[in-house]
C-alpha cells in the first residue's frame, strides 16, 4: 500500500506494516519535549497518576528545556523552572538545560535541532504547539497538552489519529529580498488559519534542495498557525548534513511513496513571491509588504522560534548594514549558540553585533521566548500600551505580545529589518540594490 | 454525568485563540496546583478585545455565570496549552458549541474530561446572543434555545463523551481497567 511520509513514520512507531489516514493507533514515542510553562503541569499530572516515585518511561527520550519565562523576577515563574530542575534531578534526565548553568540554551524548537535530538524518521511531542517545527527534518513532531505528555512520561505512548495528508509543492528559487516567512505566510493566507485543522502539511518541490534547513524550520513551525497536526519534509542530504553534525544516533530516512494519497495539491512557484505582511490580528490576514507602506509602526521585534535563528539575523543585517533605524528595534537570539554566533558570523567583515549597534537597535536580550507571548509584565519587548509592532514571531492574536490594546504584524526578517528603517511598513526589495 | 446542561450562554466569534481564552502572563499558574486552578478560572477569556462589552468572569468573581460558550469556527486555535480548556472548565463552564475546534483544544478538552466540544453545522454565534438560557442535551446532540423557540443538532461526540464524563484520559482509563491504580494514586 502506497503511504505518505506522515503515514510511513507512523506506521513505524505503531509497529504495524501500514497505516492510512484516519486510522486511530499507539504509537512509540522517541521523544517528549516540556519546558517552563506546561512542565509543571505535567509533573503534577504525571506524579498524581503514576506515583510519587513513579520513574519516566526512559530518561534519555525525555527533553526538559525551559525557555519561555526564564529573564524574570516574577516569583512563580522562578518556582516553575525550580520544579522542571527538581524533576530533572530526581529522574537522573540527561538532557535538562537549566537556566541557572551554562547548558542553558534557550528556545526549545532551536535547542532540539541544535543539541541533536532532531532526527528524520522519528516521532516527537511537545507540550508546546510549534513543535510542529522539527517535521524540517523529516520526522512526526506535534504539540499536545499536559495530559497527553503527562501519559507519554508514564508509559512512552500515546494514542493519535493519522491525519491525511495536503501536498504543498515548492518549485524554483526565492528571490533576493523574498524568505521562507514568505512562504508559509503566503499559503497561511491562502488556506486560512483553520485550512489544515487535523492535517499533515507535506513540503516537496524542487526548490526544497535549495532551501537551508533553519528555511525549512521557518517553513514548518507555522503549519499550526494553519491548524496542521504537522508540517514535513522529507529529509535529503541538506538535512543529514546537519543532522550528523548534531547526533551520532542512528535514524531512518523515508519518503512518500508514488502513489501515495493526498487530500489536495497546492503549487507554488517560489519566484514568483513577494515579501508579504500578517495584519492584525489573524496570521492568514496576509497582504504584500509593498501595499501596506501606509501603516506607521512603533516597534521592530526580530526574535522566537520562527524567527530568531542566525539566518534570520543575518538577513536583517544585510539590510541594516549602513542604516539605521528610525523606531525601538528588539533582538532576542533563540538560543545561547545564536547569541555567540551575533559576535561571530559578520556582513561586509564587520559582525552581526557591531552592525545592529551602529544601527541603533537595543542591545540583544539574552536568549529566550521573551516577548513573542507578552509573558510577565517584566519581559523584554513586551508590548504594554497601544503600540503598532512588525515582527518576526509567529501569531498576531489579539493581545499577543501583551496589552490588548496593542497589533502585531508578523513579516520575514528582511521585512522587519527594512521597516525599522522607515518606521513604516516597508517591502525590503526597495533597499536591495 | 447528568445528560442535561442548562444555563446561560456566552457568545463569541470565530478564531478566539488560546490567548484570548487564558493570556499568556498567566501560564505561570500551575494547573495541578487546587488554588492556582481556581486562579485560572478566575481568567477564563480575559484576553478578549474590549469589544466583547459583557466579560465572562465578572469584575471581583472567581466563577462564570455561564455554563455554555457559543462559538464561530476554529475555536482555540494557537498555542498547546492545556490551561486554555481548564481556565473554563474551573470558571465553571460544561461546554462549547462551535462550528468548529482547533485540534490540540478539542484533544485536551477529552483529555481533561473538563469541558465537552461540541460542534454544530449551524451558525450559532449569528443566531444567539450573550445571556440567553439554553439547555444542552449530550444525549439527544440538541441545543434548545426557548426564549427564541429554537433547536439545534450537535455532531455526536462518540466515544469520546465517555471519556469527558469519567473525568478524563487517566480517570476513563481507569475506570475501564486500561490502567491499573497505582498504590500512590489519591483521586
Amino acid at each position: 500500500m502506497s503511504m505518505t511520509l506522515t503515514e510511513k513514520i507512523l506506521a513505524r512507531a505503531s509497529g504495524r506494516p501500514s497505516v492510512k489516514a484516519g486510522d486511530n493507533v499507539w504509537v512509540q514515542a522517541d521523544i517528549l519535549m516540556t519546558h517552563d510553562v506546561c512542565g509543571p503541569g505535567t509533573i503534577g499530572i504525571f506524579q498524581h497518576e503514576f506515583g510519587r516515585d513513579a520513574k519516566v518511561f526512559d530518561p534519555a527520550r525525555v527533553v526538559l528545556t525551559p525557555d519561555h519565562y526564564i529573564f524574570t523576577a516574577d516569583a512563580k515563574c522562578l518556582r516553575n523552572i525550580d520544579v522542571c530542575r527538581e524533576f530533572a534531578r530526581a529522574q537522573k534526565l540527561p538532557h535538562f538545560y537549566d537556566p541557572a548553568d551554562e547548558t542553558y540554551s534557550g528556545v526549545c524548537h532551536l535547542t532540539l535541532p541544535q543539541k541533536g535530538h532532531c532526527r528524520p524518521g522519528e516521532v516527537m511531542f511537545g507540550t508546546d504547539s510549534h513543535t510542529c517545527t522539527h517535521g524540517a527534518f523529516g520526522l512526526f513532531a506535534t504539540g499536545i497538552g499536559n495530559t497527553d505528555a503527562a501519559f507519554i512520561l508514564g508509559t512512552g505512548k500515546l494514542l493519535i489519529k493519522i491525519p491525511a495528508s495536503m501536498k504543498f509543492v515548492l518549485d524554483g528559487r526565492l528571490p533576493p529580498g523574498v524568505m521562507a516567512k514568505d512562504i508559509i505566510l503566503r499559503i497561511i493566507g491562502d488556506i486560512g488559519v483553520d485550512g489544515a485543522t487535523y492535517r499533515a502539511m507535506e513540503f516537496t518541490g524542487d526548490g526544497i534542495p535549495c532551501l537551508t534547513m533553519e528555511d525549512r524550520m521557518t517553513i514548518c513551525n507555522m503549519a499550526i498557525e494553519a491548524g496542521a497536526k504537522n508540517g514535513i519534509i522529507a529529509a535529503d542530504a541538506v538535512t543529514e548534513a546537519y543532522v550528523r553534525q548534531r547526533t551520532a544516533q542512528p535514524y531512518t530516512v523515508f519518503a512518500s511513496d508514488p502513489g501515495a494519497s493526498y487530500l489536495s495539491v497546492h503549487r507554488y512557484d517560489l519566484a514568483k513571491l513577494v515579501p508579504v505582511v500578517a495584519l492584525p490580528h489573524s496570521p492568514d490576514n496576509v497582504k504584500p509588504a509593498a501595499a501596506c507602506g501606509d501603516c506607521r509602526l512603533d516597534r521592530a521585534y526580530i526574535g522566537s522560534c520562527t524567527g530568531g535563528k542566525i539566518s534570520d539575523f543575518t538577513a536583517a543585517a544585510r539590510l541594516l548594514d549602513g542604516r539605521r533605524v528610525a523606531i525601538e528595534t528588539c533582538l532576542v537570539p533563540a538560543t545561547v549558540e545564536v547569541a555567540r554566533q551575533l559576535e561571530t558570523e559578520t556582513v561586509h567583515g564587520q559582525s552581526l553585533l557591531d552592525i545592529f549597534r551602529a544601527a541603533g537597535c537595543l542591545p540583544p536580550a539574552p536568549p529566550s521566548c521573551a516577548a513573542c507571548l507578552g509573558g510577565p509584565a517584566d519581559t523584554f519587548g513586551r508590548l504594554n500600551g497601544a503600540e503598532v509592532c512588525i515582527s518576526t514571531t509567529n501569531r498576531n492574536f489579539p493581545g499577543r505580545m501583551g496589552s490588548k490594546r496593542s497589533s502585531v504584524i508578523l513579516a520575514s526578517p528582511c521585512t522587519v529589518a527594512a521597516s525599522a528603517i522607515t518606521g513604516r511598513i516597508t517591502d525590503p526589495r526597495e533597499m536591495i540594490a | 454525568m447528568s445528560d442535561t446542561i442548562r444555563g446561560k450562554i456566552f457568545v463569541v466569534r470565530d478564531n478566539i485563540d488560546t490567548d484570548q481564552i487564558i493570556p499568556a502572563h498567566h501560564l505561570t499558574l500551575v494547573p495541578t496546583i487546587p488554588e492556582e486552578y481556581a486562579k485560572l478560572g478566575s481568567y477564563a477569556l480575559s484576553g478578549l478585545p474590549d469589544s466583547y462589552r459583557e466579560r465572562f468572569v465578572p469584575e471581583g468573581r472567581t466563577t462564570s455565570p455561564y455554563r455554555i460558550i457559543v462559538a464561530g469556527r476554529n475555536f482555540g486555535c494557537g498555542s498547546s496549552r492545556e490551561h486554555a480548556p481548564i481556565s473554563l472548565g474551573a470558571a465553571g463552564a460544561k461546554a462549547v458549541v462551535a462550528e468548529s475546534f482547533a485540534r490540540i483544544f478539542f484533544r485536551n478538552c477529552i483529555a481533561t474530561g473538563e469541558l465537552y466540544p461540541l460542534d454544530t453545522p449551524t451558525r450559532l454565534c449569528d443566531d444567539l446572543t450573550t445571556g440567553m438560557e439554553a439547555e444542552l442535551d449530550l444525549d439527544a446532540n440538541r441545543l434548545t434555545v426557548p426564549g427564541l423557540g429554537r433547536t439545534y443538532d450537535l455532531a455526536p461526540l462518540g466515544d469520546a463523551r465517555q471519556v469527558i464524563d469519567h473525568g478524563g484520559l487517566f480517570a476513563h482509563a481507569r475506570k475501564t481497567g486500561m490502567i491499573q491504580a497505582s498504590a500512590d494514586h489519591t483521586p
